[in-house]
């Protein structure tokens, strides 16, 4: 935890310097607050709206929680399907990087026509963000376990399901967490996509509604929370990774930045 | 009745012939090392023997049973120690066992406690030595039902007095267990020093050129390595392997 105020406070410093300097020039060139408002009228509104958001908070994060979890778990599904029949591998794979290409902002308003304005189109988007990033990793993950344990295991007669159990899968278990990392952040953005399109509730329709009736700080205040929702899911996952992956060595991480 | 024998195998990767007419046997308990340059087809004589490929031709037989193209019956020790990263140590010397089926944790701690690991039952990989990682390597191997144990240049990552100290130490738990070992190695003197026999393994095609018995007695010791008949011996097969190589 040291390390990380011994390290944190440069990105910090930074932040805080861009604050004082957009506070300065909305002061110094008087920008009008609809145009952009300065970082303390964000902030003032943040807090004494408090209570005017917290129903919003609370809809988008529950539905970042099903969202991400339904997503991770197909995720996880799709890469232990795909890695054990190598003709599904073969047959999907590609098909898996055409799903990406199509833009979810393009997608999501079908799935509203399709399945009506419940919570279905929302966790579908946000399932279909979520799912790609472990998919891939975790299939990196599986094969790149090592060779000489692979070797052993066969010699040892291992059937295939021990390998997988006993070497495949912890192999991949960092693997796994890099992606659900990314998985994690791209939910809370998949979340508000999705909210976009029809909800009565949520960080997505609060924006929307501020954003047309010219309330720029409360725009500003929804993007605050979309990037505090962010981190605090990064950070979950980060700390579930900790408790998972005991045997990671100091090597990585440590030694790569020196001052 | 010979522990291991292998008769007449053949191998080529389409025109490349890798293994031609190789026969040798291993006896009960016995300790011989294969001797040939890197890249000689030793490994894929190992695959063969492990039965994760299938020889053109030839047999393998353990203990009189027909085991070509068998995976499950001999326990392989790979070049790098191959501890799982995930695992404890004690947990990484089970995994033969656990592969079979059975485990037996008490033999496995009175193990690791004889050959220094004691206290670090719990630890992880990244956290031991060298020396230490080769040394569960090899006790899981010897912990696993299987009798014939083959070892595939266990030493050549480590320096040489930890290579001095764990060849001391293969010797002492191989007379203690008496498993038949069948060792791969490229470095003459180690293969003098611990093996009761040399098979030397010509190049491309690998073929069994020549065997040799060595006679010295056990348990042998470091000045072994610097008496007058060791020297004679390491002549004697440095001089087969260089008209081998030319």
């Amino acid at each position: 935890m040291g390390k990380v105020l011994q390290k944190g406070w440069r990105p910090f410093l930074v932040l805080v310097l861009f604050f004082i300097i957009w506070e300065l020039c909305t002061k110094i060139f008087a920008i009008p607050g609809w145009l952009l408002p300065a970082p303390s009228q964000v902030w003032l509104e943040a807090i004494y709206g408090w209570s005017h958001y917290t129903g919003h908070i609370f809809s988008t994060v529950q539905l970042i929680i099903i969202g991400f979890t339904v997503g991770s778990s197909i995720g996880v599904l799709v890469a232990v399907g795909l890695h054990l029949v190598p003709f599904l591998r073969q047959a999907f794979y590609p098909l898996l990087i055409v799903t990406q290409n199509i833009p979810i902002i393009v997608l999501a308003p079908l799935l509203v026509i399709w399945f009506g304005f419940g919570m279905l189109p929302k966790i579908m988007v946000i399932s279909l963000v979520c799912f790609f990033p472990i998919t891939i990793s975790l299939l990196d993950g599986f094969r790149q376990a090592d060779r000489d344990l692979n070797h052993y295991m066969l010699m040892a007669g291992a059937t295939k399901q021990q390998i997988f159990w006993k070497l495949e899968w912890p192999n991949a278990l960092p693997s796994l967490f890099s992606g659900l990392k990314i998985s994690a952040t791209y939910s809370v953005m998949g979340a508000v996509i999705s909210e976009w399109l029809g909800a009565s509730k949520g960080i997505g329709v609060f924006m929307t509604l501020a954003s047309s009736s010219f309330r720029t700080d409360r725009v500003f205040v929804a993007i605050l929370f979309i990037v505090t929702l962010s981190l605090l899911f990064f950070l979950v996952i980060v700390l579930l990774e900790n408790m998972v992956i005991k045997w990671k060595s100091g090597k990585e991480g440590d030694n790569i930045e020196s001052p | 009745m010979s522990h291991l024998k292998i008769e007449h195998i053949e191998k080529s990767y389409g025109e490349r012939s890798v293994l031609k007419d190789v026969s040798f046997s291993v006896q009960e308990g016995e300790f011989v090392s294969l001797l040939g340059p890197s890249g000689s087809g030793k490994s894929t004589l190992f695959r063969i023997i492990g039965g994760m490929t299938a020889p053109l031709s030839g047999a393998v037989y353990l203990e009189g049973e027909d085991i070509t193209g068998k995976r499950g019956s001999i326990s392989y020790t790979p070049q790098s120690p191959s501890l799982m990263p995930w695992r404890t140590t004690l947990q990484n010397v089970l995994l033969g066992q656990e592969i079979v089926g059975k485990k037996d944790e008490e033999k496995a701690r009175d193990m690791l406690e004889r050959a220094g690991l004691k206290g670090y039952e719990q630890a992880y990989p990244h956290e031991l030595s060298g020396g230490m990682k080769q040394r569960a390597s090899f006790i899981r191997s010897i912990l696993s039902p299987q009798s014939l144990i083959l070892l595939d240049e266990p030493f050549s990552a480590l320096d040489e007095f930890t290579r001095l100290d764990m060849q001391q130490w293969l010797l002492s738990i191989w007379s203690e267990y008496k498993r038949s070992i069948l060792f791969v190695t490229h470095n003459i003197e180690e293969a003098i020093f611990l093996s009761d026999r040399i098979i030397v393994l010509s190049d491309r095609p690998a073929t069994v050129v020549k065997e040799f018995n060595i006679p010295f007695d056990r348990p042998r010791r470091e000045d072994l390595l610097l008496t007058e008949e060791f020297l004679h011996w390491k002549k004697l097969i440095y001089q087969e392997m260089r008209v081998l190589n030319e």
